[in-house]
């Protein structure tokens, strides 16, 4: 298994952890609060991503062949699910991820558990983790 | 509390349960839950008397056409018009806005007139006028807001130069929950010769207006609000604007004669309602009305002031909790709360309390302009209907205080 793949499990094997939704998403509150920290000066426009309802932020650095994410948002829902993608995907290579489909997103349920809105909004992330990969592959 | 629980078993929804939890629906503001007499009517329209209205002899088509006036006969009692042909039928409030600003601003509006808006619009009441502004070279003028969500009427009277020709105001703000003033608003406007628009959308719920007693031009409301079918609304205006406007949209029944090159048109309504109207839901206005009006007997009123009272005490006491619209007699505010808490996004609070079974409003609420005139990028809002009970107010509370320990 990849260290991408064992990633992904990780998470999936967290979420089974909780029965009632509510107790998943205690559980990403605790992930966003945890996010490590994202510069002021870096919340421009030009990292905001487009199309959730609230405001989030995205940047990364490429180092040694990887990626590397660092995001923020003024929603700790939101925090906590791109706290989850930033996790999962940093420190991979952009080839790695721009094969991967995503779908331990679905094996979490955490689109059908979202609002369409928010749903959009975690889309419109995961379509800028994927063209930060091919911009660099 | 007997009325209000009777009430309640004719709104099958309410028994509902989201995530194994009883649904406590406080979206009311958006939308209002479905009596099941309106259903039936939908159903029988649909089913029984489905045909095409104004145009055919055979028995069907007239019983959908009889059953579609007696819509507008009810809309106009309901609302004391003059007459019923001062009641036009359209998909909707925001259609009904449009109705105007297309028809009384092509013929009544030219380049340097004045249209003024309160600052407390949604967008419905706001970007019709801003797109006729610029068709025609006219000038957008703000009523303004003050702190505690109140119209600046004081400033009216400076505002309303002779090139003021229209003002647009709701009777009741769909984010501040504050009654406005209209009458008094009409009285000053129509002493300087400016017509008003009155937004009826929240107002139609949570009050009878009179329009002839309001003297306002235009009264416009959607239907699905006050418990009718989806794809209803009404435009009232005063004959005298009616028989002047030209039409706004064409074809179908709206005409008079037709020739290749011209046409004449009918008489109002009808040369307003344009191409087949929604008629297996027009008609659900009736039952809509029936049950608005049975709701508004003294023991909802008293059940609505307790639960106001509750609320308002509650929310005071959450710390860091701001409430926008938040007059000096609490009299004048309906049971519509729009607030943010510090350290808790509105979206976040609106997510964890949908999981305990709670339907709020979370976002901008259809009135940006007006969230920037507050300095925040949106707010929670809990909007109640005549048929909530004070134990929904109080769950509500508990899930409220909940979601914050989540969430601090």
């Amino acid at each position: 298994m990849t260290e991408l793949e064992a990633a992904k499990q990780n998470v999936i094997e967290d979420f089974a952890l909780y029965d009632e939704w509510l107790d998943k998403y205690e559980y990403i509150i605790e992930l966003g609060k945890n996010l490590g920290e994202y510069p002021e000066e870096k919340k421009t426009d030009d990292k905001l991503i487009k199309g959730c309802q609230s405001r989030v932020w995205l940047d990364y650095k490429l180092q040694d062949g990887k990626l590397w994410f660092s995001a923020d948002s003024d929603a700790i829902i939101t925090r906590g699910i791109i706290s989850l993608l930033v996790s999962v995907y940093s420190g991979r290579s952009p080839q790695e991820i721009a094969a991967d489909d995503f779908s331990f997103l679905d094996a979490i349920g955490l689109k059908e558990n979202l609002s369409p809105t928010r749903a959009g909004g975690l889309r419109a992330m995961v379509e800028t983790i994927k063209k930060a990969a091919q911009d660099n592959v | 509390m007997e009325s209000v629980n009777e009430i309640r078993s004719r709104f099958p929804q309410l028994s509902e349960k989201v995530y194994g939890k009883p649904l406590v629906y406080l979206d009311n503001a958006a939308t209002a839950l479905r009596p099941l007499s309106v259903v039936k009517k939908w159903e029988e329209m649909s089913l029984v008397h489905n045909a095409n209205v104004f145009r055919a002899v055979y028995r069907t088509s007239v019983e959908a056409t009889e059953a579609f006036e007696a819509a507008r006969e009810a809309v106009a009692r309901h609302i004391n018009a003059a007459d019923s042909a001062e009641i036009v039928f359209t998909s909707g409030d925001t259609a009904a806005i449009n109705l105007v600003a297309g028809s009384f601003g092509e013929e009544f509006i030219k380049e340097g007139d004045e249209i003024i808006v309160s600052e407390a619009e949604h967008h419905s009441n706001l970007v019709p006028w801003q797109i006729l502004c610029r068709r025609k070279g006219a000038k957008l003028v703000k009523l303004p807001v003050a702190d505690d969500g109140t119209l600046r009427t004081d400033l009216l009277p400076g505002l309303l130069t002779p090139a003021a020709k229209l003002l647009c105001v709701a009777d009741i703000s769909n984010v501040l929950g504050i009654i406005n003033p209209v009458k008094e608003i009409v009285r000053i406007c129509h002493a300087a010769d400016c017509a008003v628009l009155v937004d009826g959308a929240q107002g139609i719920v949570h009050s009878r207006p009179d329009v002839q007693e309001l003297d306002c031009d235009f009264y416009t409301f959607s239907g699905h609000k006050v418990y009718a079918a989806t794809g209803t609304g009404v435009l009232y205006a005063k004959r005298k604007w009616l028989d002047a406007m030209p039409p706004y949209m064409a074809g179908g029944e709206m005409i008079d004669t037709v020739s290749w090159e011209s046409s004449t048109y009918a008489k109002a309504p009808h040369k307003f309602e344009a191409g087949t109207p929604n008629v297996a839901a027009v008609p659900t206005l009736v039952p809509a009305l029936e049950i608005a009006e049975e709701m508004s007997a003294p023991e909802f009123s008293a059940n609505s002031l307790a639960i106001k009272e509750y609320i308002l005490e509650s929310l005071s006491s959450v710390e860091g909790l701001q409430l926008f619209g938040n007059p000096a007699d609490a009299g004048d505010k309906i049971n519509l709360f729009s607030f943010v808490v510090r350290g808790a996004h509105h979206e976040d609070l609106a997510l964890l309390m949908d999981k305990m079974g709670v339907a709020l409003r979370s976002g901008q609420m259809c009135a940006e302009p007006l969230m920037g005139r507050f300095g925040v990028t949106g707010m929670l809002r809990a909007s109640f209907a005549p048929y909530n009970t004070m134990q929904e107010a109080e769950y509500f509370i508990e899930s409220l205080q909940r979601a914050l320990r989540m969430l601090r």
